[in-house]
C-alpha cells in the first residue's frame, strides 16, 4: 500500500499547471472565480485549446483521439482544472455521447463525430430525461418509427442543459413499445437543425437559463444515426450513467470553492471583525474541509483500484461519490451566499446572457453568491438524484 | 498510489482474523473480561506469536519491523472483534515511546520483553482539568541527583491496573498550560509510591486511577524540559490505530445490522425492504467507508515529518471518523430495534466501544476547534 503519487505524476501536475497558468485567458479564469458559468465561446476557445495539446479527451483512448492517460493521470488533470478554475472538456460530447460512441458506434460514426467532438466543433447536448421519465427514465415515451432509411422521431425531451448552444443531441427513443420498458429503447443521434425541433428555454430559480425543452414534431433522423444496435439502447445508457457517477466528485471544484470562501469571509465583517475570525464560522468551513479530504481520499481509492480491475463491478466506495461530492458542493455554496450577508441578495438580471447582474450595487465578491446557491440544489437531483443512488447502493452493495 | 497489500501484508491480516475468528467470539470475549484482568493472558501469548507484539520494532531488535499499514491493519482486526487485551496502551503507544524517546540502552532491555508479552506498558497522561489537552499537566517531575521524583494523580490510565510500566507525562517547569517544561517519564508500576485503583470502562476494558507518590523514576523518556512533542508524535501514531479500530467496529456494527435487516420479519417481510431503512442503511455505508478513507490516509499521515502537518491531519482523522463512528453506532442501535438494547446481543457493544474510541486522545468536536483555529486544511486563496 503506497498511498503517494509518483514523481512521474507529481511532474505530470506541475505540467498541467504550468500549461494552464500560460494558455487560460484572464477573463475565463475571473469569470469563474467569481461563480459564474463561462460563456460559450470561453468553452469553445479553452476546449481547442486543449485539443491542440492532444489534452480534449482526458479519459480516451490514443485511438480516439484521446492521451491514453493511466486513472491517476485523468484525475490530475481534471483535479488541476477545476482548482485553476478552468473549464472543464464539454462533459456532453467527451464524458456522455463520445464514450458511448466510441465503446458502440460503427467505424463511420467514429470518423464522423469524433474529432468535430473534441475540437468543439459541435456542441452537443442530452435528451434523456421527459416530462414523464426522471428518475424513472426507462420509462421514456419520446417515440421513433422506422420508416424506409429514417426513423420519425415524436415526442419531448426535457431538462435539455445548454440545449440554446447545441449543434447536435443524442436520444433515447422508444422503438419498440410493446416490449419490457428497458427494452424497447434506442439510442440516436440528431442534427438540431432538422426540420420539426423546438427548443423552449426553461428558467431556473435563480434566473438563469440553463436547461430546455426540446419538443420533436416528425423529426426525421436517418437510421444511419442509430448507435449500437435497435432496442439496445438502455445499454449505451447504462454505460454513460456509469461514466457520469464517476466525474462528480469534484473535489478541486470544492477545493477551490473553499479557497474563495475564506478569501470573501476575510472581506466580509462580522461583529466589528472579519467573518473568517468567528469560531462558529471557522468550525463550519472547517467541517466541509474534512469531509472533503475523506472524499479525496475516496477518489483515490476508486482510481487505485478501478484501475486494477479486470471485471467492470464498481468498488462500493464509487456510490459515495455523487451523494458526498453533491453535499459538499452544495455545504460549499451555501457558506459562501452567508458569508457575502446581505450584499448577497442583489439579483442576477434576467436579460443579460448568463442571468448577472453588472450593476455596481454589492461588492464585487459577494456577486451572484446567491444565484450559485439556488442552482446547485440541482446537483443532489441530476444524474440520478441522491435518493436513487441510495436505493443502488441498498440493492448492488448490501443486498437489501 | 497503489491501496494493494503486501503478500506479507495479507498474510497478518489473515492471520490475526483466523486467530480472533476462532478465539474471540461473543460468548468467549463475555469470558475474559470476567477473568482476573479483565482480558486473556492466553491471547497475549499468541498475540506475542503472531509478532503483534512487536509489530512496530525493527527487525534488528526483535521485532516484526511493521509500519503504519501494519499497525492499521491489526488494529483494523482489534475493532472488528473489540478486542480485550492491551495491544494499543502497550504495543502502539508504549511501543511509540520506545521508538521515539527511549535510549538504546533502554530499548534493549524492554522491546524484546515488550515483544515476548512479558511487559505491560500504560500511557498515564489525563489529569482531572485536563480534558484532552496534552500539554495541561499538574503531575510535578524533580530533579533529585541524577533521577526524578514523581507527585500527581493521573485519572483514566488505559489498562494501567495491569500494567508492568507506567509512561507518565509529568511537568518540570512552567505552569500548568505551557507547551514547555512537560518530561515524559518511566515508572515502575509496582513502585511503593504507585497507588493504583483499577476499574472497568463502558466498554468492557480496563483503566485505573492512579496516585503517584514520590515515585523514583527509571528512566526519561525524550527531552525531559520539552516532550510534548514526542507525546504529540505518539499520540498522532495511536490516533492512526484508533482510526483502525474504529473502522472494523464500524464494519462489524454495519455488517451485522444488514444481516438482521435481511432476516426480521415485520408486517410480513424483512424490515429490509423498506426503503426508510435501506437508505439509513446505504448512510451508514457512505460514513464507513469514508471513515476507512481517512483511516489510510491517517495511515499515510503517521510519518508525516512536519509536525503541524502530522497534529492537523490526524485532526482531520479524528473529525471525520468521530462523526461516523456516532452516526453508525447510533444508527446500528436503531435499525435493529430494541434487541440491540440488550447487553446480550453484540451490537450494543460496538456502539459502547465506537463511542470511547471516539473521545480517546479528544473527540471530533475538541478536533475541529483545533483545525478552525489553526486555519484548517486548504489555504486561502
Amino acid at each position: 500500500m503506497d498511498l503517494r503519487f509518483t514523481d512521474e505524476e507529481i511532474a505530470f501536475r506541475q505540467e498541467v499547471r504550468d500549461f494552464i497558468a500560460k494558455e487560460l485567458p484572464a477573463e475565463t479564469r475571473e469569470r469563474m472565480v467569481a461563480g459564474r458559468s463561462p460563456t460559450k465561446q470561453q468553452v469553445v476557445d479553452w476546449q481547442r485549446k486543449l485539443n491542440a495539446r492532444g489534452w480534449a479527451a482526458p479519459e480516451w483512448p490514443k485511438e480516439a483521439g484521446g492521451p491514453g492517460w493511466t486513472l491517476a493521470q485523468r484525475y490530475i488533470f481534471r483535479e488541476e482544472l477545476q482548482q485553476a478554475p478552468a473549464p472543464s472538456p464539454l462533459g456532453f460530447n467527451i464524458n456522455m455521447c463520445g464514450p458511448v460512441i466510441i465503446e458502440f458506434g460503427t467505424e463511420e460514426q467514429k470518423q464522423k463525430y469524433l474529432p468535430r467532438m473534441l475540437n468543439l466543433d459541435d456542441w452537443w447536448c442530452q435528451g434523456f430525461s421527459e416530462p414523464g421519465a426522471g428518475s424513472d427514465l426507462a420509462g421514456l415515451k419520446t417515440r421513433a418509427v422506422r420508416e424506409g432509411d429514417h426513423y420519425v422521431v415524436n415526442g419531448q425531451k426535457t431538462w435539455t442543459t445548454l440545449a440554446q448552444h447545441a449543434d447536435w443531441i443524442f436520444l433515447l427513443v422508444r422503438t419498440d413499445p410493446n416490449a419490457k420498458k428497458q427494452e424497447g429503447i434506442s439510442f440516436l443521434l440528431c442534427d438540431m437543425k432538422t426540420p420539426g425541433i423546438t427548443v423552449r428555454p426553461i428558467i431556473t430559480i435563480e434566473g438563469g437559463h440553463e436547461v430546455n425543452e426540446v419538443f420533436f414534431d416528425d423529426v426525421k433522423v436517418p437510421a444511419e444515426n442509430l448507435v449500437g444496435e435497435e432496442n439496445r439502447g438502455w445499454d449505451c445508457a447504462k454505460f454513460l450513467l456509469g461514466n457520469e457517477r464517476f466525474g462528480q466528485a469534484r473535489v478541486g471544484a470544492s477545493r477551490e470553492r473553499i479557497r474563495r470562501l475564506k478569501v470573501i469571509a476575510q472581506e466580509s465583517m462580522d461583529g466589528g471583525r472579519p467573518l473568517m475570525e468567528d469560531p462558529d464560522f471557522r468550525r463550519k468551513v472547517t467541517e466541509i474541509e474534512v469531509e472533503l479530504k475523506a472524499l479525496e481520499m475516496t477518489v483515490m481509492r476508486v482510481i487505485a483500484t478501478e484501475s486494477k480491475r479486470k471485471d467492470k463491478k464498481p468498488d462500493p466506495a464509487t456510490s459515495v461519490l455523487k451523494i458526498k461530492g453533491t453535499e459538499i458542493q452544495q455545504m460549499c455554496s451555501e457558506l459562501l451566499m452567508k458569508a457575502a450577508g446581505p450584499y448577497a441578495w442583489a439579483d442576477g438580471d434576467p436579460d443579460e446572457e448568463d442571468g448577472s447582474n453588472d450593476v455596481d450595487v454589492a461588492p464585487d465578491w459577494a456577486f451572484g453568491l446567491a444565484g450559485v446557491y439556488f442552482n446547485w440544489r440541482k446537483q443532489s437531483i441530476y444524474g440520478g438524484s441522491n435518493e436513487i443512488q441510495r436505493n443502488i447502493m441498498a440493492k448492488a452493495f448490501l443486498g437489501l | 498510489m497503489d491501496f494493494d497489500l503486501t503478500e506479507e501484508q495479507r498474510l497478518l491480516q489473515d492471520s490475526v482474523a483466523r486467530l480472533l475468528g476462532d478465539k474471540y467470539g461473543f460468548e468467549q470475549r463475555k469470558g475474559y473480561m470476567k477473568s482476573p484482568d479483565g482480558w486473556s493472558r492466553e491471547i497475549w501469548a499468541q498475540f506475542a506469536e503472531l509478532g503483534l507484539l512487536g509489530l512496530p520494532f525493527g527487525e534488528d531488535e526483535g521485532g516484526f519491523g511493521g509500519g503504519p499499514v501494519e499497525t492499521l491493519l491489526v488494529a483494523e482486526q482489534i475493532g472488528r472483534f473489540i478486542t480485550l487485551e492491551p495491544w494499543l496502551s502497550t504495543v502502539v503507544i508504549g511501543g511509540g515511546f520506545l521508538r521515539h524517546g527511549a535510549s538504546q540502552e533502554l530499548r534493549n532491555e524492554l522491546v524484546p520483553q515488550v515483544a515476548a508479552g512479558e511487559m505491560l506498558l500504560a500511557f498515564a497522561q489525563v489529569e482531572r482539568q485536563s480534558r484532552y489537552d496534552l500539554f495541561d499537566v499538574t503531575t510535578t517531575a524533580k530533579k533529585d541527583g541524577s533521577s526524578w521524583v514523581i507527585n500527581g494523580r493521573k485519572g483514566y490510565v488505559v489498562h494501567g491496573d495491569s500494567a508492568d510500566r507506567l509512561i507518565v507525562t509529568a511537568r518540570v517547569a512552567g505552569g500548568q498550560r505551557d507547551l514547555k517544561g512537560i518530561g515524559v517519564f518511566l515508572v515502575d508500576a509496582k513502585d511503593p509510591g504507585v497507588q493504583r485503583r483499577g476499574y472497568r470502562t463502558v466498554d468492557g476494558q480496563r483503566a485505573a486511577e492512579i496516585e503517584l507518590s514520590n515515585v523514583r523514576a527509571l528512566a526519561v523518556l525524550g527531552n525531559p524540559e520539552d516532550g510534548l512533542p514526542l507525546v504529540d508524535q505518539v499520540v498522532d501514531e495511536s490516533i492512526a490505530a484508533l482510526a483502525g479500530e474504529a473502522v472494523g467496529a464500524m464494519q462489524a456494527a454495519h455488517d451485522m445490522t444488514i444481516d438482521y435487516m435481511k432476516t426480521r420479519q415485520q408486517f410480513g417481510r424483512p424490515i429490509g425492504s423498506f426503503q426508510a431503512l435501506q437508505h439509513r442503511a446505504a448512510d451508514m455505508l457512505v460514513a464507513l467507508e469514508q471513515s476507512r478513507s481517512m483511516s489510510y490516509f491517517a495511515a499515510m499521515s503517521a510519518a508525516e515529518r512536519n509536525p503541524l502537518e502530522r497534529r492537523k491531519a490526524m485532526a482531520s482523522v479524528k473529525v471525520q471518523i468521530g462523526r461516523s463512528a456516532r452516526f453508525v453506532g447510533q444508527q446500528s442501535i436503531q435499525l435493529h430495534g430494541g434487541i440491540a438494547m440488550t447487553i446480550e446481543y453484540a451490537c450494543g457493544h460496538y456502539f459502547k466501544r465506537l463511542t470511547v474510541n471516539d473521545s480517546m486522545f479528544g473527540d471530533a468536536d475538541h478536533y475541529v476547534r483545533y483545525l478552525a483555529e489553526t486555519g484548517g486544511l486548504v489555504a486561502a486563496a
